[in-house]
């Protein structure tokens, strides 16, 4: 397996002649950096630039460097960057498979069983042709983990990916998610309110 | 500093992207250039300049031989009252039904009802209502002669009457369910149940609540479905045709009768004439602004007031029973035309027909096979273009993140000028070049009407749509058109089915544009079921009327239930749009 690094140079990010943040960091594989702040003080607009989809009110500055390379001139299909949403955004007009099957690129061969081998690799054997929105709230998140791992990501970005769990189902999604991202060796960026999840991520924290 | 949008950038402009740049750009100018072209081909001959009929100086003769045209100010009074009591009847009905039912199982009902209803197209609407209000008609038979004293049907012009009053019922039973549809679509928009419960912890009670915390937040955002409602009020041709005054006809009337005249030189007047409606369709349009500026500064004052309660019962009352009634009108008009369409000797006051005869529809269904082709080849192609020109401005809005929502103002262009005004100087244009009208310049001519309406449809489902949908998309890998093809088009299926429906809705009930750009020679169920109304055959006005009818509604049952069936295993699908 590859080892991903992911590098962020004097990122900084200005809304009306505002500074919202500037942040310098290395993440390595199979890390997670936690960013954390109050509402309004960038947090998503980071996410946001680094996916490649920063609204045009916004202006940034500073480099992102995956595996060397800068992702900057790239558009965001092209990053191989993953996000995952507060929400577990399972489209709702595909089935289980049909949203699996979305992620997997274009080029691989038998998406069936690739579709199959995640399914089962989530303890979901059999769900292919399930309507997603009928699936429970941990089911839907370990989909929406594993839809976005069979995107062949280079890093990951957490978007205060556990908010919308209640308190049980929380720690056990968060330490799926966590134990995916170290096996397949991705670094992450995690933007939370929450300490709670600071603490799993066992990482660096920047607090804005 | 690089600014965020050099991300976007950075993508290869292929011929794709370029296209939907220009998106835009080309639609206002399919929209804009005709008017403009028509507009200007109607003012030169009405100053006397049109050299193929031999007017090759300037003069205002025409305008005092308009002047002198017998009735014309009666005409002109007619035209400017219905362009002003229609929206205004409307406007207020509608505000006042949904200050009263906002948050009822009525609100409910009348959500799922007012797209059919807006479907009926007004031709047809007004061939109902006027079997239903005439002297002998379904209503009179019901109440006759017990209730009225009638055995045989009153002597009184109800139907074509002098001051246009059944044109102006008949149009604001029409316009009730369209201003309804524009006003439900903005009001998710302005968080209309929060003002409301806010009004009403000060002690407001709910309807005065609604209609002074909502209502003058919400009338702006339909303004411009108001004002296209006064220029289609003001300027009509074939409601009036229809169910309008005969003696002496509206003005947008005379003006069509001018055109046909076969004395060229009526031509001249007509231009004049097609002119003036402009003038009397603008003149209207700035009363009615001049009533915002009053009613605002009247509101006002009302707020200030602090009055939390009067009126409120009366308001609620009015806004149910007005709404209720143009219900009513609307269905019943499709339950008149109905029993006339299958009936067979029917004597007054009698409920019902004493005999049925299937004998109408029998006789229409063998001229049916041109106009029925006619008419659905034109609404498919008029939508089919609309519908790609819509997605491909509103695919560009999302790509780029930018709305060109200023200059695509002018969309609504061809709804606020009357139609007379500028298919009169487009077919000068067609004559001079030597076209002769074909089934592709009507369907451009539609297309007129239907890429505005299609637009207003699909505009606002399009972009509210969850911008994470699509950026989700993107950081799985996939491309734009990956993306509009699999996640965004499927995700608005249905707003883009009534989108579509609503083009064929608009194109089938285009008659003036079908008549005067076809030349009268491309007849569409709508040009035929309109011709008929100067005849007296009521069974076979009933037949084509219905018919007009049908077609829309198939459309908009297709549009309802194609997702629901498509989606049947979604659940997730079933609240979206």
């Amino acid at each position: 397996m590859k080892e991903h690094q992911l590098q962020l140079d004097n990122v900084r990010i200005v809304l009306q002649a505002r500074q919202l943040l500037e942040i310098n960091a290395v993440i390595k594989a199979g890390e997670v950096l936690t960013v954390m702040g109050p509402s309004g003080a960038g947090k998503s607009s980071l996410l946001a630039y680094l996916a490649g989809f920063l609204a045009p009110a916004f202006q940034a500055t500073g480099d992102v460097l995956l595996d060397g390379e800068s992702l900057i001139a790239l558009p965001a299909e092209q990053r191989r960057v993953g996000l995952l949403f507060q929400d577990p955004l399972l489209f709702p007009h595909l089935s289980v498979a049909g949203n699996l099957r979305f992620a997997v690129p274009a080029k691989a061969k038998n998406k069936d069983s690739i579709v199959s081998e995640a399914l089962a690799s989530i303890g979901m054997e059999g769900f292919e042709h399930r309507d997603p929105d009928t699936l429970s709230g941990g089911q839907k998140s370990r989909v929406a983990l594993q839809r976005l791992l069979l995107s062949a990501p280079r890093a990951v970005l957490l978007d205060e990916p556990f908010s919308c769990l209640d308190a049980h189902l929380r720690r056990e999604v968060r330490e799926f998610v966590f134990n995916r991202l170290q096996a397949a060796g991705l670094p992450a960026i995690m933007v939370t309110h929450d300490q709670e999840d600071a603490d799993a991520a066992k990482g660096a924290v920047i607090t804005l | 500093m690089v600014p965020a949008r050099a991300q976007a950038k950075a993508l290869v402009p292929n011929g794709f992207n370029v296209g939907l740049r220009l998106a835009p750009w080309l639609m206002l100018l399919v929209l804009i250039a005709p008017i403009a072209l028509g507009v200007g081909l109607t003012v030169l001959p009405a100053f006397g300049y049109m050299p193929v009929l031999g007017g090759e100086h300037f003069t205002l003769r025409h305008f005092s031989e308009l002047l002198a045209a017998p009735g014309l100010g009666h005409s002109v009074t007619v035209s400017a009252m219905s362009a002003l009591l229609t929206p205004l009847l409307a406007l207020v009905l509608v505000f006042l039904f949904l200050a009263a039912a906002t948050g009822t199982r009525i609100e409910r009902w009348m959500r799922r009802l007012v797209a059919p209803l807006l479907a009926i197209p007004h031709a047809a609407a007004a061939f109902g209502l006027a079997f239903l209000i005439a002297p002998s008609g379904l209503l009179l038979r019901w109440a006759s002669p017990e209730l009225s004293g009638f055995t045989s049907p009153p002597d009184a012009l109800i139907v074509n009457d002098y001051w246009g009053l059944s044109l102006i019922l008949a149009l604001t039973v029409k316009e009730i369910p369209f201003l309804l549809l524009m006003a439900l679509a903005a009001l998710p928009q302005i968080e209309a149940d929060k003002r409301v419960s806010i009004a009403r912890s000060l002690g407001y009670k709910p309807a005065l609540a609604w209609l002074l915390t909502v209502a003058p937040v919400l009338y702006p955002l339909i303004r411009l479905p108001v004002y296209a409602v006064i220029a289609f009020a003001s300027a009509t041709v074939d409601v009036a045709l229809i169910i309008g005054p005969n003696l002496p006809y509206t003005l947008s009337v005379l003006v069509l009768q001018w055109f046909n005249d076969p004395d060229l030189n009526y031509r001249f007047v007509a231009a004049a004439g097609a002119l003036l409606q402009l003038g009397v369709t603008l003149g209207a349009l700035l009363v009615w602004r001049g009533l915002e500026v009053a009613v605002a500064a009247l509101g006002r004052c009302y707020v200030l007031n602090g009055h939390r309660s009067r009126g409120d019962t009366t308001l609620r009352i009015t806004g149910f029973f007005g709404v209720g009634l143009a219900v009513l009108l609307s269905l019943g008009g499709i339950i008149a035309l109905a029993l006339n369409s299958i009936a067979g000797f029917w004597r007054f006051p009698e409920n019902l027909p004493r005999a049925w005869s299937f004998r109408a529809w029998d006789n229409a269904f063998l001229d049916l096979a041109v106009p029925l082709s006619n008419t659905l080849l034109i609404g498919l192609l008029s939508t089919a273009v609309a519908i790609v020109l819509v997605l491909a401005v509103l695919e560009g809005e999302q790509r780029s993140g930018k709305r060109h929502s200023p200059s695509l103002l002018l969309l609504y262009l061809p709804l606020i000028i009357p139609q007379i005004a500028f298919l009169f100087g487009l077919i000068v244009a067609t004559e001079y070049m030597r076209w002769a009208p074909n089934i592709g310049m009507v369907t451009f001519a539609h297309l007129l009407f239907v890429l505005p309406y299609s637009f207003l449809s699909l505009s606002e489902a399009y972009r509210r749509l969850d911008p994470r949908w699509s950026q989700l998309a993107a950081t799985l890998g996939a491309s734009q058109w990956r993306c509009f093809w699999k996640v965004r088009l499927p995700l608005l299926l249905a707003p883009c089915l009534t989108a579509i429906a609503v083009g064929l809705a608009v194109s089938v009930s285009q008659y003036l544009a079908t008549q005067l750009i076809g030349a009268g020679r491309i007849p569409t169920i709508t040009t035929e079921a309109v011709a008929l109304a100067s005849g007296g055959n009521r069974s076979i006005i009933a037949v084509w009327a219905l018919l007009q009818a049908l077609l829309p509604m198939a459309g908009f049952l297709l549009a309802l239930f194609l997702p629901r069936l498509l989606w049947r295993n979604r659940r997730g699908m079933r609240g979206i749009a």
